[in-house]
């Protein structure tokens, strides 16, 4: 019960300040990523102000013997630099970069623009079985 | 659209997300990747935890509405094609690679994750060739 407390306190903190920082106006979004236009450095601000605090805390968290609420950290593993990583990278780049929604972004504007935000939401979790099954095509 | 340098509203907002992302690490002990519980949850893996967190970004955003409806920009006049296309090669592309934005762009570097540095690299240069291809030449 605690832990989904958190992550439900966690969410709503993560939607706001989404939201306050207008990564969920495709407008800035696309004005960020179009340097030779009419560019807005706004949102490399909010990443720089997010890593400046969360790089400090991240070391400072995984110093702990453990998470407050779990008994162990679960944290991702794989290493590995492959083409996979890579041609997802540029996949979600790609996609980023036609309509100026990423996933948060494109749930937080569920609230208010419902008419764009859902159907690029289907179109992500479509996409997701996509990739599913050219990856098990590819491994047989 | 042009749109404004907005510092203030940048920094507060990357600041909240920020303390979002560190609690989930301290109480939960995981990292925070949207794209992760939207694929986990329409998987049925983890449900309660991914909707929670999915849940609390929708009421994030309404709260934010509560306060300041008269500063979110809605766009309306966006084709519903290119609108899908998008979500397609985001899905395609979060799935493959493992992340976005928040999972590798925040979390990932924050680990020091030469995997999530990379890959945070390629996809703003893709997201900048994307945007300059749709806007200048197509």
């Amino acid at each position: 019960m605690k832990t989904k407390i958190i992550t439900l306190i966690s969410g709503i903190l993560f939607g706001f300040g989404i939201t306050i920082s207008q990564m969920s106006n495709p407008y800035k979004v696309l004005n960020f990523l179009d340097v030779t236009g009419s560019w807005d450095p706004s949102l490399a601000l909010v990443m720089a102000s997010a890593l400046l605090i969360t790089i400090p805390g991240y070391l400072l968290i995984l110093k702990m013997q453990r998470p407050i609420h779990i008994e162990s950290f679960d944290l991702p593993t794989t290493k590995q630099i492959d083409l996979t990583l890579i041609i997802g990278a540029i996949c979600f780049g790609i996609g980023w970069g036609i309509a100026g929604y990423c996933p948060g972004p494109g749930l937080a504007a569920l609230a208010f623009n419902w008419k764009e935000a859902f159907p690029f939401l289907i179109a992500v979790i479509a996409g997701g079985y996509i990739s599913d099954l050219v990856m098990r095509a590819m491994n047989k | 659209m042009e749109t404004d340098f907005t510092p203030y509203f940048s920094i507060i907002g990357g600041a909240l997300i920020a303390f979002s992302v560190l609690m989930m690490l301290a109480f939960n002990g995981r990292v925070t990747g949207i794209s992760g519980f939207i694929h986990s949850l329409a998987r049925g893996k983890k449900s309660v935890d991914n909707g929670l967190f999915i849940a609390g970004i929708i009421l994030g955003a309404f709260l934010y509405m509560l306060f300041n409806s008269g500063s979110v920009v809605v766009r309306e006049d966006y084709s519903i094609l290119l609108l899908i296309l998008s979500g397609l090669f985001v899905g395609i592309g979060t799935r493959l690679g493992s992340g976005c934005t928040s999972g590798h762009g925040i979390c990932g570097i924050s680990r020091f994750s030469l995997r999530s540095i990379i890959a945070t690299m390629t996809f703003m240069l893709f997201g900048g060739i994307s945007t300059y291809l749709i806007r200048h030449i197509f």
